[in-house]
């Protein structure tokens, strides 16, 4: 108590007299936060020094203080050149997604958009000069939605956009031999895909096709032949590379930051009755819509073994080997794709897959848990894929190198090796701390980040879901789409072009063929064979 | 103004407004210079009753904009101004506002679980909430005009009063 008397009669003094010493007093008093913010400027600079000397020796010791990444004009033409006219052979799920990231809604799903309120972000989507011409589904109703979607206005290019009318063909060939069709995109079920693929090339149609690419390797040696041999530019539809992280691990494989590598682990993992495909019945449990009055059956089954019409084989096909090969075609062709594109694998030398039907017991042929082993003497590395559909524990997608490791899925984070020889000073330094990431690639910011706080290194690791092009999110099929239609336009090749697709048609089907015959395959380079 | 408190109440009332001052303009300060800051990573996490709100603010890429902007432009004018006891009352309860705000984001309740890693274990209250009341406390009893800029233009105001 005695503090506040003396206290208050100070400031009573205070008041009384208004002396020069008084307002001087007072003016002090008022700076008293000055000092403060001295301190905290002095801590600042200490802190933001201390960071960026952090971050630059690390960088710099890496090589990465001279790293380019490729600029993209993406969202900065106004126009893509002359009108593309495409048709669409299957518009099934995956034909819808290829429509939109194309350009092309249905109405229902502008409705649908509207109230979420996302509609804006796809409007935004660069347009592709192109016109969606022509549909061909064997099922009516798909037919219909197709029709329905390359009618829509509502679309990136707007009222501007040519007003076409768009035709539905009954068969793919009489789409091809349409000279009113300049590209075909196909999102077939996969047993169709190397067929119509062939056909389009030999009638003169550029091609995008969904993956796999084949299921036979004779079927893949004629496509692979005709497209060599034609002009027309091809792209297996693997967008995942679309993603600039992509192209930021490739500059960090080749600045051989992960030292030398000799593993590289795949893997996928789904546990519901969808990613299992098991998709014929709708979110009620009934039967979806589907009978021989609507589906041309035995166009479905093409080269296929004939059997009778059965809806769950319809919507369900994945689970048999006359269609699909199950995870190979559906899941690790993405992640071969990943790694191709990556470090050039190519063919392996030698194919062992093992696995079984443990969970889905629905009937089905093809496995539900499976394990691949990809030899690659002459490159010293082995490729793993491991793929499970009863359990969704994400493991990721890891390049093995003696001094790093490299996680690669929506962006990269590298940690450097315990056992490195070429980070061994920094680690024992403590400059390097092997239990959290070297580096982060944020796609956001399209920079390298070294040093980053606690929840961003934790962010690093969820991962983001589109790729972002100059500060826009864009979905990678669009880009993929659009890397197709400027090469068709303007020439070049495409990052998914034959030669990729061979060298992945022919690990899959060793893959497969491993698994079915129970014996390892192997890779005859001499005679281009599967032995 | 005339100053009621004892030497010590005046001491770490004082301090304590400093203390939130620097924390607050170093988290303003912090997301300035880092360019690749945004308020995206918090906003996912938003699970109670502003998560439509939060929604709302990650998919319209202008008002994200805005929101980073003054988020980080707040921030720092609420340290600055508690600091200096500049404009303090406002700063003071602007802050309370903005740091409630927070916490209605992402409240520690039981049943709501997030994917990023909290700071220490809460039960309800979290040190944002604590943070957000000694604004309040700070802002009903003030020390600006005793300790800081408000002072000088209290002293105006008496001496145009005077005239």
């Amino acid at each position: 108590m005695s503090d506040k008397k003396t206290d208050q009669g100070a400031s009573q003094q205070e008041n009384t007299g208004l002396n020069r010493d008084m307002k001087r007093r007072t003016v002090l008093k008022a700076m008293a936060g000055l000092p403060v913010l001295g301190l905290f400027g002095v801590g600042l600079l200490d802190k933001r020094n201390y960071d960026l000397s952090k971050k630059n020796s690390i960088i710099k010791d890496l090589g990465l203080d001279s790293l380019e990444l490729p600029k993209s004009d993406y969202g900065q033409k106004k126009s893509q050149g002359e009108l593309i006219r495409v048709g669409f052979i299957g518009f099934g799920t995956r034909g819808k997604q290829l429509s939109n990231a194309l350009g092309f809604m249905h109405p229902d799903d502008v409705k649908t958009r509207q109230q979420k309120n996302t509609l804006n972000s796809w409007l935004e989507q660069e347009y592709l000069d192109v016109a969606i011409t022509g549909i061909c589904d064997v099922f009516d109703n798909h037919a219909e939605n197709g029709l329905a979607t390359a009618g829509n206005y509502t679309r990136p290019g707007g009222e501007a956009a040519p007003k076409l009318p768009v035709k539905r063909y009954r068969t793919y060939q009489e789409m091809l031999a349409d000279k009113e069709i300049d590209a075909v995109i196909i999102a077939t079920p996969d047993h169709h895909h190397a067929r119509i693929a062939t056909d389009a090339a030999k009638a003169g149609k550029h091609i995008y096709c969904e993956k796999s690419v084949a299921l036979h390797e004779a079927e893949l040696n004629e496509l692979y032949e005709t497209v060599k041999n034609s002009p027309v530019v091809f792209q297996l539809g693997h967008q995942i590379p679309q993603s600039v992280v992509f192209q930021q691990a490739k500059e960090i494989v080749k600045k051989n930051i992960l030292g030398k590598i000799t593993l590289i682990e795949t893997t996928s993992n789904r546990n519901s009755a969808n990613g299992a495909w098991v998709r014929h019945l709708d979110a009620k449990g009934n039967l979806k819509p589907g009978d021989e009055t609507v589906i041309d059956w035995k166009q479905w089954l093409g080269a296929a073994p004939e059997v009778p019409f059965s809806v769950e084989r319809f919507y369900n096909w994945t689970k048999w080997f006359d269609y699909d090969s199950g995870m190979i075609g559906q899941l690790f062709t993405h992640e071969f794709d990943a790694v191709n594109q990556l470090l050039r694998v190519g063919i392996p030398k030698s194919v062992v897959s093992s696995g079984g039907v443990y969970y889905w017991k629905d009937g089905r042929e093809m496995p539900d848990s499976l394990h691949c082993v990809f030899e690659y003497p002459e490159k010293e590395l082995t490729l793993m894929y491991s793929g499970n559909l009863a359990s969704s524990r994400s493991r990721g997608r890891v390049f093995m190198g003696h001094d790093a490791s490299m996680e690669l899925g929506n962006n990269v984070i590298i940690h450097a090796d315990s056992g490195s020889t070429r980070y061994r000073e920094q680690i024992k330094s403590g400059a390097i701390d092997t239990r959290s990431p070297l580096l982060t690639y944020n796609p956001a910011s399209q920079q390298i980040d070294a040093v980053s706080s606690a929840s961003e290194k934790y962010y690093a690791s969820r991962g983001l879901t589109t790729t972002t092009l100059n500060g826009r999110a864009v979905d990678v099929t669009h880009l993929h789409l659009r890397e197709w239609l400027n090469c068709i336009r303007n020439g070049g090749t495409t990052s998914a072009n034959i030669d990729m697709a061979f060298e992945e048609g022919i690990t899959c089907i060793m893959a497969h063929r491993s698994y079915v015959e129970k014996r390892r395959m192997e890779w005859d380079e001499v005679n281009r064979r599967i032995v | 103004m005339k100053n009621n408190y004892t030497r010590w109440q005046l001491t770490f009332l004082v301090a304590l407004r400093f203390l939130i001052g620097w924390h607050l303009l170093y988290e303003g300060v912090a997301k300035l210079l880092n360019p690749q800051w945004s308020s995206v990573g918090f906003l996912k996490e938003s699970q109670w009753i502003l998560a439509g709100f939060a929604d709302w603010v990650v998919t319209n890429p202008n008002i994200l904009n805005t929101v980073d902007f003054l988020n980080t432009w707040g921030l720092i004018a609420i340290g600055l101004g508690l600091i200096l006891g500049m404009c303090f009352r406002v700063a003071a309860l602007s802050g309370f506002v903005l740091l409630v705000v927070y916490y209605l984001n992402c409240p520690p309740l039981v049943g709501i679980e997030y994917a990023l890693p909290a700071d220490g274990n809460n039960l309800i209250v979290n040190k944002t909430l604590i943070e957000a009341f000694a604004l309040a406390v700070l802002a009903l009893f003030p020390t600006s005009k005793i300790l800081g800029m408000d002072a000088l233009v209290d002293r105006f105001k008496i001496k145009k009063e005077e005239k």
